[in-house]
């Protein structure tokens, strides 16, 4: 394999020479034959309608929902229209007032233990249809998005009958009904986020998948009726924008709960503008990941792949502007081209897939958009060539390097597997060139010296900071951003503040 | 960098490990799905990895002619099985295997000075590695003065080395890091680096004497020290995990290390070896049933 590697439009000089191709060689000793986890295991209705009130409810149109990596149709699922949308707030707040909320902590824990354990007896089955209907490798959503989604229930089960413990002294009670809108990057396990939580505190939930990925929605809503929670408690609406802004809209709905993208962050925000609302927010990102001159570079590379890579870079907290001590910045952009040949990219239900499909055709539009306005600026980009499907959505993991602040590509959150790479010279640079962005969700920091994490943590503003790894979650750990990356904390105890009238 | 750089050069490697990334990364390499006839390739290429070894007091000639027997022909009726790579002994033994394996392709590799402490003279263990390939071992498998390593005392580590690969002649050289004693990976990597400069051609884990041998994380360290050798030097350097590699599954996550981190280039016995006595069988029962679609008991395998 070889690198295409096409200088930009200003054809500034590749400041680094040729990579040494250790694998030369044409054919390979040995390949890895295809290892595709079984689906028979798994099922899926033609078509699903909206769950609302513990039932499933016809609406007047569906639409079709496909799997990104072959464009074929999976199902059809309902869109909640207005009326629909109503419907499922009054189950809701007919479920709060008569049932959840007279239920004690122990009760409550107890449904939710309960969908926890179902959901474990189903994981392959969730994880499956995640990829499926995602596109994301079925190792990610076998190893990450289902296991921390179950994680998430247990873990808020625990606390639903220990609420006093986590605000001792204080009064608090439940909301009401919420309005949650997640989005298409990790569907289950953001339902997970917010479904948790706000059934812990005793709050009754709306809850909106996102157009490109509904279908674990309905596999959890499935669950829940499995769970025999109280009808209404739960309610599981597909849809559009539109269905979103009903929920957003809804006088009886008392909190917003919302992840996805700044802007539509910001048509919440001014559409509850003057109501009594509860809102938080998880949006975008542009995070720094940091490499110092001293860093454990091969543990660093694992983690910038990690970073930009992982999900097909569909994150919002992904690590896509690589700042790099400039005294090991050729070491770097060395050992990241040879590592990025060895990325494995096809068939998301392959065991060995490293990078999966994107998620959907208008998202892919939109990388490609990006990725040219990097070209234009005259930015170098590096792919591997790897071989791409026929059919389905696919981008090459994809690096630049000439890149400045200044550059699109380094300014605007792309949302896929693409990698600006950057440099800085000294902690103060590394630290004004990280926090140089309208963002504030994440951060990486890669060095030996632990004082000088310290110190870099304090002064990044970003909500959350790994250092010497990245990507690593917790139901314990709050997660939740800086500036236009939102507000309100998702996980451990601050995510059971967001859900309380304390 | 020049080929022939010494000690000094180590410090132009970055030297830093993290033991928690390294993990992480040896372990997501390791859940590798390998199936069908990918499996059925990398049991024969891990055949003909093979060191097979015998190291005990107790080694006698007939014990060393019957493992060489066995390792010229593993197993009955399967023409397609290899040889394995080689026959690893004490110095005493290898006059018997050389007799034994004439001929067959399969190399003799002795242990040497001072194995597997190293507590000796250097003379002395000059002299064990001189007669070793007097006797005509065709690979020695040193050890490195460990107490030495860990007192900071690198150029004599350097130095030792030198002196023993002068010492092997024609004969290959294997460096035993020996990392269970080690310890940290920062120190693997360090003394890794430290055997390349001073020449080695292959670095190997452990003896198999010390708890723990040979881990993925570990091999993993050294793997990418030898590539970040080999863009530095252009010298290709081949590794020796030995020491607790028993089952099929392992060595494939083995493999599967060595593909991703060096490429395919180092997947020959030439370059890449795996050090083990029990893992033979498991690999021939694996490669039954991958034909048969049967597992055989293990009655069927012999013992030598």
């Amino acid at each position: 394999m070889t690198f295409r590697e096409k200088p930009g439009a200003s054809n500034r000089p590749s400041s680094n020479g040729e990579v040494k191709i250790v694998s030369g060689r044409s054919k390979p000793v040995w390949e890895y034959a295809p290892s595709t986890e079984a689906k028979d295991h798994i099922s899926l209705k033609n078509r699903y309608d909206l769950f609302v009130g513990g039932k499933w409810v016809k609406a007047k149109k569906y639409f079709a929902t496909i799997n990104p990596a072959n464009e074929k149709k999976i199902a059809e699922v309902a869109s909640a229209s207005k009326e629909d949308v109503n419907r499922a707030v009054l189950a809701a707040d007919k479920a709060y007032k008569n049932v959840w909320s007279k239920l004690s902590g122990k009760e409550r824990a107890k449904y939710i233990f309960r969908i926890a354990r179902i959901m474990q007896e189903k994981a392959r089955e969730l994880a499956v249809i995640e990829t499926m209907d995602g596109g994301k490798p079925i190792k990610e959503s076998k190893g990450v998005d289902v296991p921390l989604a179950i994680a998430h229930f247990f873990y808020y089960a625990g606390w639903a009958d220990k609420l006093q413990y986590a605000f001792p002294g204080k009064k608090f009670s439940p909301i009401g009904v919420v309005g949650q809108i997640i989005p298409w990057n990790f569907p289950l396990l953001m339902a997970a986020w917010k479904i948790a939580p706000a059934l812990a505190c005793g709050n009754t939930v709306v809850i909106k998948s996102a157009e490109t990925t509904p279908l674990t929605l309905y596999k959890l809503a499935e669950i829940i009726q499995e769970a025999e929670l109280p009808y209404g408690v739960v309610n599981i609406l597909s849809g559009a924008g539109d269905t979103g802004s009903y929920i957003v809209n809804h006088p009886k709905v008392k909190k917003i709960a919302f992840t996805g993208s700044t802007e539509v962050g910001k048509i919440i925000l001014r559409s509850i503008a003057g109501t009594d609302k509860k809102v938080t927010l998880e949006l975008g990102g542009k995070a720094a990941n940091i490499i110092f001159e001293d860093a454990p570079i091969d543990q660093a590379i694992e983690g910038i792949i990690n970073g930009i890579y992982f999900n097909q870079g569909h994150v919002c907290c992904a690590g896509s502007r690589l700042f790099v001590q400039e005294s090991v910045k050729s070491l770097v952009v060395k050992k990241l081209k040879q590592r990025l040949k060895t990325l494995r990219v096809g068939d998301p239900l392959d065991k060995n897939t490293d990078v999966g499909a994107i998620n959907s055709k208008m998202q892919l539009n939109k990388i490609a958009e990006l990725v040219q306005s990097g070209i234009d600026e005259g930015c170098t980009i590096y792919q591997p060539e790897c071989v791409l499907p026929d059919k389905g959505f696919w981008f090459r993991p994809t690096f630049f390097t000439n890149t400045a602040q200044s550059n699109r590509i380094a300014q605007d959150e792309i949302f896929g597997p693409v990698l600006s790479v950057l440099m800085f010279r000294t902690p103060k640079e590394a630290i004004e060139k990280a926090n140089n962005t309208p963002y504030g969700l994440s951060a990486g920091i890669w060095t030996d010296k632990g004082s000088k994490i310290f110190k870099m943590v304090s002064e990044i503003k970003a909500g959350i900071i790994w250092s010497n790894t990245y990507n690593k979650f917790n139901p314990a750990s709050p997660f939740g951003g800086f500036k236009e990356s939102g507000f309100g904390r998702e996980g451990g105890v601050h995510g059971l503040k967001e859900y309380l009238q304390v | 960098m020049n080929i022939n750089a010494n000690i000094s050069s180590l410090e132009s490697f970055h030297l830093a490990v993290d033991e928690v990334g390294a993990k992480e990364r040896a372990a997501s390499l390791a859940g590798r799905s390998i199936k069908k006839q990918s499996k059925v390739t990398a049991i024969k290429l891990a055949i003909s990895m093979i060191d097979l070894t015998t190291l005990e007091g107790k080694d006698s000639d007939g014990k060393v002619y019957a493992l060489c027997q066995k390792a010229m022909h593993p197993i009955d009726g399967e023409p397609e099985v290899p040889h394995v790579a080689a026959i690893c002994v004490y110095p005493n033994l290898i006059k018997t295997a050389k007799q034994t394996l004439l001929g067959s392709g399969v190399k003799v590799a002795s242990v040497a000075t001072g194995f597997p402490s190293g507590q000796s003279p250097l003379k002395i263990r000059l002299d064990e590695v001189k007669k070793a390939v007097q006797f005509g071992a065709d690979e020695i498998d040193m050890v490195i003065s460990r107490g030495e390593f860990l007192e900071g005392n690198y150029n004599y580590t350097y130095n030792e080395v030198k002196a023993i690969k002068e010492a092997c002649g024609d004969a290959h050289l294997k460096v035993i890091l020996e990392t269970g004693e080690l310890e940290t990976f920062d120190n693997v990597r360090k003394a890794s680096i430290i055997a390349m400069l001073a020449g080695a051609d292959f670095i190997k884990t452990s003896t198999g004497k010390v708890q723990p041998a040979a881990t993925l994380p570990v091999t993993l360290v050294m793997l990418e020290a030898i590539r970040d050798f080999y863009n530095e030097t252009g010298r290709i350097v081949g590794m020796k995990p030995a020491g607790g590699i028993r089952t099929t599954k392992d060595a494939i996550a083995y493999l599967c290390l060595v593909k991703e981190t060096l490429g395919d280039t180092w997947l020959t016995p030439n370059l890449f070896r795996l050090g083990a006595s029990t893992l033979l069988n498991d690999l021939l029962m694996q490669y039954r049933k991958e034909k048969t679609g049967l597992y055989q008991s293990a009655d069927y395998f012999t013992n030598d």
